[in-house]
């Protein structure tokens, strides 16, 4: 049977997920059609596009999600124009779709208030990603910006204005800021911090028109009187003078399809459906912000992922019906907490209000104050979580504990919804523990809560102590500390063995996880080098042998190339080591040059020819900083404005050898053109006219991540001097084998927190993180070099003890394009030029 | 450029009881919990010291990987069991039987080792 889904947003996706999980026989074929360019993406975490989240970061489709044509396509910049319901098909651009069943999602359209000049260049609205990208181009250079709207999305466009450099005014037709969710004095709590932060707001006013200057871009709002006839601000006529205006005034639903087709639409818009979402006729349904239910439309996403699993359901013979949809709302804006949650305003009103912290809490009771009915928290939303999750049940805990900051705990009933995103219920969460999920991680992976906007974690650890787990931070079965712990326990007992460490912490004698961590730790406090005494045994065989282990037990030899710069003598030598012991070359993906293929023996006599000729370690092989890629910068480059390969080959030089959780990459661009791919490194530095840019926390590999910008135009000192404690504060306090971008998400307070530790010092432990970078840089010394000096440490490269001279008789290579590799190496069945026409036999 | 030593002892492969013996290196190669491995015969075998100075010998080859490379991995211990970890994929060999810890029916083989006079002997032919 065929299935058409109109639109591709958050819902849209969440229904085509929800549908292809539950039909596992196969019954409906799905054909998604979307307006947008892209497919979905998370439009709740838009903002972040203005901190350095890209596009593809916000994408919401798993990977290879429709590669499963035909059971499911998308089909995107193809919006549905027409339905047709008596012969049940729709038409689009380029075609016609047959359905059985007819899936709305096309979700809502900004308002745009009939204000005259609204259409002016300058005027934007603030709903998808086109819409942020024109709005960022437009303000390059500008001065001044307003938002008409002064309610979530308005200050999240506020939020956005001012990070592209703009005075932000907010302006707001009601009373207060975010009139829908906060009281009065709720909302003057918000707009005090929000002042704070330099926005200028404006409540109880209109926008009468805006006026353009004579380059035809708008550039003055002039205010209508208020209401009450006061003066709004001083002067002739009132208004501002702005170059950017962002229409956030609220959204309407998208129902033009559904009127069109004479489908019932509700009095103030929204295809009209039931409980069961389905419409006026019952071969098509609507979920999300285009539906409205119980003549109610949901502007959340919480409500329409619920649709969207009763659809799902319905379609698949179910009886799933929408229940009362939860509007609670958490927002953080420039570190101001806000939340609303439940019916905020009950018979019986708790207030408490403390200016001097900016914090407001209303919780609304029953009269006889014992159901909580709903609340408003600002300044301080830690209790939200708790808090939302026990609305129409006794409070879940005592009255104070939840008005100040304090510690909140609590106590909630089974079937209190934990996660809204996802309607995860508390029992549902004791029921994943029961089988076995002890941990956050296990947890999301089980019931997908907090995989939605997140602001459950808190409580999921919470539910995860109460139920009795341990949350363990043990490494292994060895040792019950976590890295972070066993660093510090190492580095202050000023222990050097692993026999005593284990002695003093542990128990047996470990295993390829916690004998590899405390390899790194007395690695990285500076206890000699790697091969010397008992830290031999305690390497990884990549560590062990100072090269990477391939599949048929031989070893690759990666030289350090600084920078990826290299003169024509060491390529030379490089050759010419690559063809006397027949490796296999290959140039790896972060301008260095792999030779794979060496057997234990030759790798000794492969490293004295390069270290004879000046090369050394690349550290291709250990959890420590590998490369720092460059692209050419100022010295060839056109349009480079710094000098990126001496930033790079310096900070290489720098870094090489540093030993941490993880390997750690970097780049440097000379320009945005971002040649470098800078931001795909673990530390990411991109030139500007001023400086440089330093992005952290991005990686390639199985989950790739952009880093975020941290720091923008420093001089190379003030650069150099915080990549030394972002690295060396990394080092200390990661766990094992902790990328950077995962340690900065599991820290409290994320990136924020990590910048005033390592820029405002508010740990007090720059200074020292600063000393432990210098000693590293002083000590360095080539692993290679010092191993070819050492004859003990020489006597374990060979294939045999007992016949050093022998090669391993398993090693067998063939020749593929002319090079050795392995002799059972897998072969591309296509061959090296893809086959035009069936071939009858392929040729191994 | 002499990039290896010779370790070889000169006794000579000795018969003892429960088959033929090969000496393969002085005791003082055997540094605890850094295996070395051996040819004895045609076969290639892992030699472990453990921390507790007891001596096993066990099949060099790696089941999951087919890689000869046992000898490279990481010495320690599962509970009470003293184990050998792969360096390819990780899984576990119980020095004392070859079985693997993780796949239950994947083992290893396992050879008679002995020391005496200062000299490491492995016996010809694996026991299981």
């Amino acid at each position: 049977m065929k299935l058409v889904v109109a639109g591709n947003g958050m819902v849209g996706q969440r229904f085509v997920e929800a549908l292809r999980a539950r039909d596992s026989a196969g019954r409906w074929e799905v054909t998604v059609l979307a307006e947008e360019s892209r497919p979905a993406y998370d439009r709740v975490g838009l903002s972040a596009y203005f901190t350095g989240t890209s596009a593809e970061d916000l994408s919401l489709v798993p990977e290879g999600f429709y590669d499963d044509a035909p059971a499911v396509t998308l089909r995107l910049g193809e919006p549905v124009l027409s339905v047709d319901r008596d012969r049940h098909v729709v038409t689009t651009a380029r075609g016609e779709y047959a359905y059985d069943a007819l899936v709305l999602a096309t979700g809502s359209y900004p308002f745009v208030p009939p204000v005259p000049g609204s259409d002016l260049p300058g005027c934007f609205v603030y709903r998808t990603l086109e819409d942020l990208e024109a709005l960022a181009a437009h303000c390059a250079g500008r001065r001044a910006g307003a938002v008409v709207g002064g309610g979530l999305l308005g200050l999240e466009a506020a939020n956005a204005l001012r990070l592209l450099g703009l005075r932000t005014h907010v302006v707001e037709f009601a009373p207060r800021l975010m009139p829908m969710q906060l009281d009065e004095a709720g909302g003057a709590m918000l707009r005090r911090h929000v002042e704070a932060l330099g926005l200028t707001v404006h409540t109880a006013t209109r926008t009468e028109r805006l006026e353009a200057g004579p380059d035809g871009i708008v550039e003055r709002m002039v205010f209508a009187a208020a209401e009450d006839g006061a003066p709004v601000t001083g002067g002739a006529e009132p208004g501002i003078d702005v170059d950017t205006v962002v229409f956030a005034a609220g959204v309407r639903p998208r129902d033009d399809l559904a009127r069109a087709c004479g489908l019932e639409v509700g009095p103030r818009g929204g295809v009209v459906v039931d409980r069961t979402c389905r419409t006026s006729d019952p071969a098509v349904y609507a979920i999300g912000e285009c539906a409205n239910v119980d003549g109610q439309v949901h502007g959340l996403v919480a409500p329409g992922y619920a649709m969207a699993e009763v659809v799902a359901a319905r379609l698949l013979g179910g009886d799933d019906t929408f229940a009362a949809a939860d509007s609670s709302t958490k927002l953080k804006l420039l570190g101001v907490d806000v939340a609303s949650f439940g019916t905020p305003a009950g018979e019986l009103d708790v207030v408490y209000s403390d200016p001097a912290h900016g914090i407001y809490a209303k919780l609304a009771l029953t009269d006889d104050a014992q159901t909580l009915l709903g609340g408003i928290l600002v300044g301080d939303a830690s209790a939200y979580a708790v808090l939302r999750a026990g609305v129409n049940g006794p409070l879940p805990g005592k009255l104070a504990d939840f008005l100040g900051s304090g510690e909140v705990s609590g106590d909630l009933p089974g079937g209190a919804q934990v996660c809204s995103c996802h309607a995860v219920t508390k029992d549902d969460i004791l029921t994943a523990v029961g089988d076995g999920h002890t941990d956050v991680a296990g947890l999301k992976a089980c019931t997908r809560a907090g995989t939605g906007c997140g602001s459950c974690v808190p409580l999921l650890k919470t539910l995860l102590t109460q139920a009795g787990v341990e949350q363990s931070k043990a490494m292994c079965e060895h040792f019950a500390y976590s890295r972070q712990e066993l660093f510090d326990l190492v580095r202050v007992r000023e222990l050097r063995s692993f026999s005593r460490i284990v002695a003093e912490f542990g128990t047996g004698r470990g295993c390829d996880v916690c004998k590899p961590a405390i390899a790194s730790i007395l690695a990285s406090l500076g206890n000699g080098h790697i091969l010397d005494g008992e830290q031999a045994a305690l390497q990884d065989t990549n560590d062990r042998f100072l090269a990477n282990l391939q599949r048929n037990g031989t070893y690759s030899v990666v030289p350090r190339i600084p920078g990826g710069e290299i003169t024509p003598d060491k390529l030379l030598v490089i050759a010419e080591v690559a063809r006397d012991f027949g490796l296999y070359t290959k140039i790896t993906g972060a301008q260095r040059i792999d030779l794979l293929g060496a057997r234990v023996e030759q790798l000794p006599l492969i490293w004295r020819r390069l270290v004879d000729a000046g090369m050394e370690s690349g550290h291709a092989y250990g959890k420590a900083v590998r490369t720092v890629k460059s692209c050419v910068g100022t010295t060839w480059c056109r349009f480079g404005v710094q000098d990126s390969v001496s930033l790079a080959v310096n900070l290489e030089l720098r870094y090489r050898g540093l030993r941490s959780p993880h390997k750690i990459k970097a780049g440097v661009s000379g320009c945005a053109r971002e040649c470098a791919e800078a931001r795909g490194k673990d530390v990411g530095v991109i030139a500007t006219e001023n400086g440089w840019n330093l992005f952290v926390g991005g990686n390639g590999g199985f989950r790739p991540r952009h880093a975020d910008l941290f720091a923008t135009d420093l001089d190379t000192e003030t650069l150099v001097r915080t990549i030394d404690r972002f690295l060396m504060f990394y080092v200390r306090t990661a766990d094992r084998l902790q990328r950077t971008a995962a340690w900065i998400e599991g820290m409290d307070g994320g990136l924020d927190h990590l910048r005033s530790v390592i820029v405002d010092d508010t740990l007090g432990i720059c200074a020292d993180l600063d000393a432990a970078m210098e000693r590293h840089v002083a000590d360095y010394s080539d692993e290679w070099a010092a191993t070819l000096d050492d004859p003990d440490k020489l006597s374990r490269f060979v294939s045999f003890v007992n016949a050093p001279g022998t090669p391993d008789p398993s090693i067998e290579f063939v020749t593929q394009r002319g090079q050795a590799v392995p002799a059972d190496a897998p072969v591309l069945v296509a061959g090296p030029t893809l086959a035009t026409r069936t071939q009858g036999e392929v040729d191994r | 450029m002499t990039a290896v030593l010779s370790r070889t002892p000169d006794t000579a492969p000795d018969t003892r009881p429960g088959g033929a013996w090969v000496a393969v290196c002085a005791e003082t190669d055997l540094t605890p919990e850094r295996p070395v491995a051996a040819l004895v015969g045609e076969e290639q075998v892992a030699i472990v010291r453990t921390h507790d100075g007891q001596v096993y010998a066990v099949g060099n080859r790696d089941p999951f990987s087919g890689a000869y490379v046992l000898s490279r991995g990481i010495v320690g211990s599962a509970g009470e069991v003293p184990v050998l970890i792969s360096p390819m994929f990780k899984q576990a060999f119980d020095l004392r039987t070859g079985q693997c810890l993780a796949a239950r029916g994947v083992a290893v083989p396992t050879y008679a080792v002995t020391v005496g006079e200062g000299v490491v002997s492995v016996a010809l032919g694996a026991r299981s």
